[in-house]
């Protein structure tokens, strides 16, 4: 998914020198209001994530608050205790809220630590081909190659039919989908990098390889991973979602996102819509969000379009 | 240029070779498929004996070198629940896949073009920025949530469209086909929108980026110049210039519409070979997996080497260097 780009926006005035490249970096980002608000739509699902144990109404696993009578309520019902589910209830009487609060934490939980998994396995993999060259470049590349000739979601199937359901499993299965994106951007930054100057100067103190490689080589090649890093986390919420949706990423203990708008999918037909709706959307405004930061990651991270 | 092929051609088997292996190995691993087939109450020698007539009693390389000589043959098992050959109830459901990747392409292509055509024309009107709006829209919604919204609205609150199966279908060169009826019609559309929508997306990019790279061309400078109508400008010389990239990305893009149809056949219960495989991953009913598997590999693969090969005789740079997979 790449966007370009290009909208004319008004050259701002240069940062003074000597000013923390953090607050430019904050400058920069904020100048889209677009970005802002995904950065505050990000912030909300987080924290509501985060906290969901102590906002949600209703603790979706403890089976004894759950009321058979309560199920498949349409949003805005009052309960048999008096008490109003907002966004409905599904086939067991859980509340539709409370679900998927609790749904986002897995969810989340899901692609950040699979992001961060193939992060750093493609970290390695892919500075090990710059840095080493010759066969190792060789093997490591054709690898990468291979797998990104398959579509992810064939992969993660595969994987996942193999390995079975489990939260770990599907982690397992992201990050073996994921790592060949980050191997090939830090390899192509540092291949970049590894001809300029200052590796040069860095060699010629007799630095060790270790710290020239992770003291020198990597912080020079981050911008570009973070951009990536942002999209891959949308992609892999998306792609659990599915995974899940079809029946393969968790178990129904652990109700993701998708695991919810699958069980509501058989309700669909006999217009009992917001058992999948409300948890669909949910997903979309996550994913929405976080394509918003990394667009215009992107556009303040690009060197090219340094200003 | 031959060598190149040879050697491209050499790769792929070694790719398929692998694969066949690896999806082997990974499917004789899940679940032991005896529990499932022979009755519960059976006894332990109706299990071995069960096991012995499907073949499961053999040690693991035994099976797969069993396996690769009868797949040498076309034969790739027979499926332990419709007990027919695997490879025969894949390719009877191949057509139907078939039809709804080749109708998604066609939606894809017939409104992706036009429409990324007047985005690049027209970058800064509303209409470009609604229509690039509209296709980061198409990246960001997963597929199966469109599946889900699109049978809400058009099926169960409008009740226009039916939501689940392929219709009546007639048979076309004895392949039974769909998009020849009205029935089937309606069935056919909102799966393959819902399949088209991502390369939908990524056509109105591509086409977008394309006419304003095009737009600044001296050769398009100098037909504007020459006083040619602006229909012409664009029908011939923009639209001649863009099409190599966009060509070679709808015939990548082929392989991945078929991936994805796993996804759109289950929300819409198509009966394609994507719901066959989901249905089979269920039932633990493993020669289908591993021959749904193989087939799509070959495909994935011919795909690729197709592609490669177009390329290097368009392009005799890329025999030079190593051809990188454009994704």
């Amino acid at each position: 998914m790449r966007i370009a780009a290009e909208t004319a926006q008004p050259a701002p005035e240069r940062a003074p020198a000597g000013e923390a490249p953090w607050r430019r970096f904050a400058a920069e980002f904020c100048e889209s209001r677009l970005a802002i608000a995904g950065v505050v739509l990000l912030a909300l699902i987080v924290v509501a994530a985060l906290a969901a144990p102590w906002i949600a109404p209703q603790d979706p696993y403890d089976l004894a608050q759950l009321d058979v009578l309560d199920s498949k309520l349409p949003p805005g019902s009052q309960s048999l205790s008096g008490h109003t589910y907002w966004l409905g209830t599904d086939d067991q009487g859980r509340d539709m809220l409370s679900a998927i609060l609790f749904g986002l934490r897995i969810s989340l939980m899901v692609g950040v630590a699979s992001t961060l998994g193939a992060l750093a396995i493609g970290l390695a993999a892919g500075l090990a081909a710059a840095y080493f060259g010759g066969w190792v470049d060789a093997a490591i590349m054709r690898i990468a190659d291979i797998q990104l000739s398959f579509p992810a979601i064939l992969i993660a199937l595969i994987l996942l039919a193999l390995l079975g359901q489990g939260a770990g499993k599907i982690i397992a299965a992201l990050i073996t989908v994921q790592w060949a994106y980050y191997a090939r951007t830090v390899r192509s930054s540092a291949m970049v990098e590894r001809r300029k100057e200052y590796v040069e100067a860095a060699r010629v103190l007799a630095l060790s390889q270790p710290r020239i490689v992770f003291r020198h080589l990597l912080p020079n090649c981050l911008p570009p991973l973070i951009v990536v890093a942002t999209v891959q986390v949308a992609h892999a919420i998306s792609l659990e979602a599915t995974l899940s949706f079809l029946g393969l990423g968790l178990p129904i203990t652990e109700p993701s996102l998708g695991l919810l708008i699958a069980n509501g999918f058989q309700y669909l037909l006999s217009g009992k819509y917001w058992i999948s709706f409300y948890p669909g959307v949910a997903l979309l405004a996550t994913i929405v969000a976080i394509n918003l930061v990394a667009d215009q990651l992107r556009d303040v991270l690009n060197p090219r379009l340094q200003r | 240029m031959l060598a190149y092929a040879l050697r491209r051609l050499g790769q792929s088997a070694l790719v398929l070779a692998v694969m066949s292996f690896l999806v082997f190995l990974g499917v004789y691993a899940i679940g032991n498929p005896i529990e499932l087939l022979v009755n519960p109450e059976a006894d332990q020698a109706e299990r071995l004996r069960a096991a012995a007539a499907l073949g499961l009693d053999k040690p693991l390389l035994v099976q797969y070198g069993v396996f690769l000589l009868h797949a040498a043959k076309g034969d790739l098992g027979r499926s332990f629940v419709y007990n027919i050959p695997a490879i025969q109830l894949i390719l009877e459901r191949l057509p139907a896949t078939l039809e709804l990747a080749l109708a998604a392409t066609v939606i894809a292509v017939l409104l992706g073009i036009p429409l990324g055509l007047l985005a690049g024309l027209k970058p800064h009107s509303w209409v470009g920025r609604s229509i690039m709006a509209g296709s980061i829209v198409g990246f960001s919604l997963p597929t199966f949530w469109v599946g889900l919204v699109l049978i809400m609205v058009f099926s169960v609150e409008l009740g226009w469209l039916p939501p689940n199966g392929r219709g009546q279908t007639v048979s076309l060169l004895g392949v039974p086909v769909s998009f020849l009826t009205w029935d089937g019609l309606r069935h056919l559309a909102m799966p393959a929108f819902n399949l088209a929508l991502l390369k939908l997306s990524l056509l109105v990019r591509l086409t977008r980026a394309g006419t304003r790279e095009a737009l600044l061309q001296d050769y398009v400078k100098f037909a504007r110049a020459k006083g040619l109508p602006m229909r012409r400008v664009i029908g011939v010389h923009v639209l001649k210039n863009i099409m190599i990239p966009i060509v070679t990305v709808i015939g990548l893009e082929l392989g991945s519409v078929i991936a994805f149809a796993i996804v759109t056949e289950s929300i819409f219960a198509w009966p394609g070979t994507g719901k066959l495989l989901i249905d089979s991953i269920n039932q633990l009913d493993r020669p289908v997996i591993v021959a749904y598997l193989m087939v799509i590999v070959a495909i994935f693969i011919a795909i690729n080497l197709v592609v490669d090969i177009a390329y290097s005789m368009l392009d005799p740079r890329v025999r030079i260097g190593t051809a990188a997979p454009a994704h």
